[in-house]
């Protein structure tokens, strides 16, 4: 069969891995967002399943796969909402209701989804070549014979680096979730603004869930982002809280995951199970390495994340 | 517009918040014009802090009226505030320390424009810190300043963002007596130049010497606004308290006698102490310390140079990276709390509420701590309730400690009525040593007053104590010698009935001064 070592091969495992790595990055830049805001959202996983559930479900029944996508930010930024009203106005705890709203949205997905498992998907997004780049040698095939959802990705990635670090909002963002009572200090409306970005974040993570439903995958399955919500959790850190560098490392988990499927293609003898463990693992490795008090510190986590703000009472 | 017709730049009348059953600010009047110096002074708890949060927008006032430059304002956030030119340096920096100089000054500003423009900042704040004398590198990340450039850069980025209305939450509670004087006269010439500022503070002397009137409260209300040039410490302190201060603050008055000072032996033995900060940095660097029986050593120091490091290396909380500290001659560096517990070391931390006495626990529980382990407290592995009662109802009649009851939370207490209940924990099973930080910060007159007592029996009953403190003028009370910190190391140790504060300043400063210990 395939000689796994060939150029042939490594191109069409790269070109696997874009759009596999694109779901993660959605998922990923919209995690980023609302850690920047200080607020960390452990649902990602939930709203990528509500948004592949949401997405498959409007394209199906109206034909559309934008549509599709637009629902699936909807439905993603809906579930976020949830999230928002307990961590920044009730000032629940975090993680907690992060869990929840993962094990909530699966659940719900699963629910709502059972008539569509196996459904043949009418509309989604097939692969366009972009004109005279798709004729670059090897690049052209890898990098521009995707869907529209990762073409949108290659748009968002600089957009939200230039957002970040070099506009004003993306200032106050970044004040956001190092120093809550200096934005409010300064006039911001933390509260406002933590909502906003918390929804845009699961939104985001909404359209990742559709661009497995939508594009890599089309169809639904229950349960069919697989734990991509964690490892999108997993590359914030890994990518420092920066939309470049996350977009690396979303590229090489879909890297992993694509080679993992060739690997088996190509009669590599090795246990599928070792293959599927591994983005786990590597995720599993991130979180340690990240999470040691010294790291965070040097790799600049926001210093008030996971912290609710409340505006000190009694002067 | 003639003088006389200029409204003034704050008017609060009847401004009145409350806290659940606390009443903060009871019908307050308060009024600044432009061009003024207008010190607002009061005990802890007085309310000055929630008066200016409510002028800032941070607090909607319960009852009252705010007008700014005669027009009624009514704040619903402190965006409302800014937008009329009203500027705040609060006690803890408003700084995000990751960004630039610049990059703070815009963050919520409200000019046009997305792009993020940091040069034109950086020329704006130039100009503005040539013109006013007061510079600072704009580009340079805040956690690379000092707390006397941040306090400028604070200051910088009000007149920045357009504001006339400065007020100040006791700025000079984390500066040396030179940083101090500095900026007196910085906030003179602010109000020459026309601006209002408004000055928060309890110390006194600074009061008199930059202020231009003083508005007294007591207790949530306004009780007298007074011209500095009419007034003096004694009058202003007998509004803030509302009676004379009891004799005993002033080391003249005190009646302690300094016994046998010249063969004491030797309790707390420090030599080449090191340790690291909080951030992983060296906090000491060799620090070299005696604590001798029935002596008061203070630590003077600028807050954030080692004082906290210092304390809780010698009680075990901070491991030690170099260096030895012996307590009675027995090596205790790096044993557990615990140990040094039972080796007669007792402890007043800094951060009382968090590290010496647990907010969400009765008063009993917390009491007992140092000894429910052992009878008769304990029976086995049992708790005994009832003696446990009894040793905590002693405890606080003892020591005057005014609560609800004994099963109260200690989150419930005041400030100096927990200050107390700690002290009475730790001196109750008489330490050879007490390592006291900021014991009388946070804590009402009365209080303060009960606690300078405790540390002086400490001494008479021959105890060695190792007193950190902010507060130049108690440490000038109560020690026998001060030892002051800069930057991790002792810069030198003064007998304490030979300096004066202009002397600890210099030191503090990090600056030798020429005759050394004087």
């Amino acid at each position: 069969m395939n000689d796994i070592t060939s150029i042939a091969f490594l191109t069409s495992v790269l070109a696997a891995a874009i759009p596999a790595g694109t779901a993660i990055l959605y998922a990923c830049l919209g995690e980023l967002l609302c850690e920047r805001a200080g607020v960390l959202n452990l649902g990602v996983e939930g709203m990528m399943l509500m948004g592949a559930l949401g997405g498959f479900a409007v394209a199906y029944h109206t034909e559309q796969a934008w549509l599709g996508a637009i629902a699936a930010f909807a439905v993603g930024g809906a579930l976020a909402s949830i999230h928002a009203l307990l961590v920044v106005s009730l000032r629940a705890n975090q993680v907690v209701s992060g869990l929840a709203l993962t094990l909530f949205g699966s659940g719900l997905s699963a629910f709502l989804g059972r008539d569509l498992v196996g459904r043949p998907a009418p509309a989604s997004f097939g692969k366009v070549a972009v004109p005279l780049l798709s004729d670059i040698p090897y690049l052209g095939s890898i990098l521009f014979r995707q869907d529209a959802l990762v073409y949108v990705s290659y748009g968002l990635v600089p957009l939200l680096w230039w957002f970040v670090f070099r506009t004003r909002p993306g200032l106050n963002l970044r004040a956001l979730g190092e120093n809550p009572a200096t934005a409010d200090a300064m006039g911001l409306n933390v509260a406002a603004l933590r909502y906003g970005y918390v929804i845009a974040g699961g939104a985001l993570a909404g359209v990742g869930g559709a661009a497995i439903s939508l594009a890599t995958n089309p169809g639904w399955s229950e349960n069919m982002t697989a734990g991509r919500g964690w490892i999108a959790v997993a590359l914030v850190i890994f990518g420092t809280w920066n939309p470049a560098r996350a977009a690396f490392g979303a590229y090489l988990f879909g890297g992993v995951e694509a080679g993992q499927f060739r690997l088996q293609g190509a009669g590599v003898p090795i246990s599928s199970f070792y293959l599927s463990m591994l983005p786990y693992l590597f995720t599993i490795a991130v979180l340690i390495l990240a999470s040691r008090e010294t790291a965070r510190r040097r790799i600049g986590a926001p210093a008030a994340l996971g912290r609710p703000y409340v505006r000190e009472e009694r002067g | 517009m003639h003088a006389a017709t200029v409204p003034h730049a704050i008017e609060m009348i009847g401004v009145t918040k409350r806290f659940g059953p606390v009443v903060a600010n009871d019908g307050v009047d308060f009024a600044a014009r432009p061009g003024e110096v207008h010190a607002l002074v009061g005990e802890n708890g007085a309310g000055k802090s929630t008066l200016m949060s409510i002028l800032a927008g941070l607090y909607h006032p319960d009852a009252g009226v705010l007008s700014i430059h005669g027009e009624p304002v009514e704040f619903r956030s402190p965006r409302d505030a800014i937008d009329c030119g009203i500027g705040m340096v609060y006690q803890h920096f408003m700084l995000v320390d990751s960004f630039t100089v610049a990059e703070n000054a815009i963050l919520g500003a409200r000019d046009a424009g997305i792009v993020l423009d940091t040069a034109s900042a950086e020329r704006d704040l130039a100009r503005l810190g040539e013109r006013y004398g007061l510079k600072v590198d704009s580009r340079a990340r805040v956690w690379q300043l000092s707390v006397g450039e941040q306090q400028r850069v604070e200051i910088v980025r009000l007149l920045y963002r357009g504001a006339k209305i400065l007020v100040f939450d006791e700025p000079t509670a984390v500066l040396t007596p030179q940083e101090s004087a500095d900026l007196i006269r910085t906030l003179r010439a602010m109000a020459a130049e026309g601006f209002c500022v408004v000055f928060i503070s309890h110390k006194l002397d600074e009061v008199l010497a930059v202020a231009d009137r003083v508005t007294v409260l007591r207790r949530g209300r306004a009780v007298a606004t007074v011209e500095a040039r009419t007034t003096d410490r004694r009058a202003l302190a007998r509004l803030m308290v509302g009676r004379d201060l009891l004799p005993g603050t002033s080391r003249s008055d005190s009646m302690v006698p300094h016994t046998g000072k010249d063969i004491r032996e030797t309790i707390l033995e420090i030599r080449d102490l090191r340790a690291n900060g909080d951030k992983g940095l060296p906090a000491l660097s060799g620090v070299d310390l005696d604590v001798h029986a029935g002596e008061i050593l203070g630590v003077a120091g600028v807050a954030g140079n080692g004082q906290r490091e210092l304390a809780e290396t010698i009680t075990g909380l901070r491991p030690v990276t170099g260096g030895r500290v012996r307590v009675n001659g027995t090596d205790m560096t790096n044993r557990p709390p615990g140990d040094i517990a039972r080796a007669g070391v007792a402890h007043v931390p800094e951060d009382r509420l968090g590290t010496g006495l647990v907010p969400g626990a009765d008063l009993t529980d917390n009491a007992i701590m140092r000894r429910y382990r052992r009878a008769p407290l304990a029976r086995g592995p049992f708790l005994v309730r009832r003696a446990a009662a009894v040793f905590t109802d002693r405890l606080l009649a003892a020591h005057d400690v005014i609560a609800p009851g004994r099963t109260a939370p200690v989150r419930n207490l005041s400030g100096g009525n927990q200050q107390k209940l700690l002290l009475a924990r730790e001196l109750a099973g008489e330490p050879q040593l007490l390592v006291a930080v900021h014991p009388t910060r946070g804590v009402d007159v009365g209080a303060a007053e009960t606690i300078h007592r405790l540390l002086r029996e400490q001494q008479s009953r021959g105890a060695a104590t190792l007193l950190i403190s902010e507060d130049l003028d108690e440490l000038l009370a109560l020690a026998d010698r001060i030892a002051v910190l800069y930057e991790g190391r002792i810069m030198g140790i003064v007998d304490a009935r030979a300096t004066d504060p202009d002397h600890l300043g210099l030191l503090m400063a990090g600056i030798a001064p020429a005759a050394a210990s004087a």
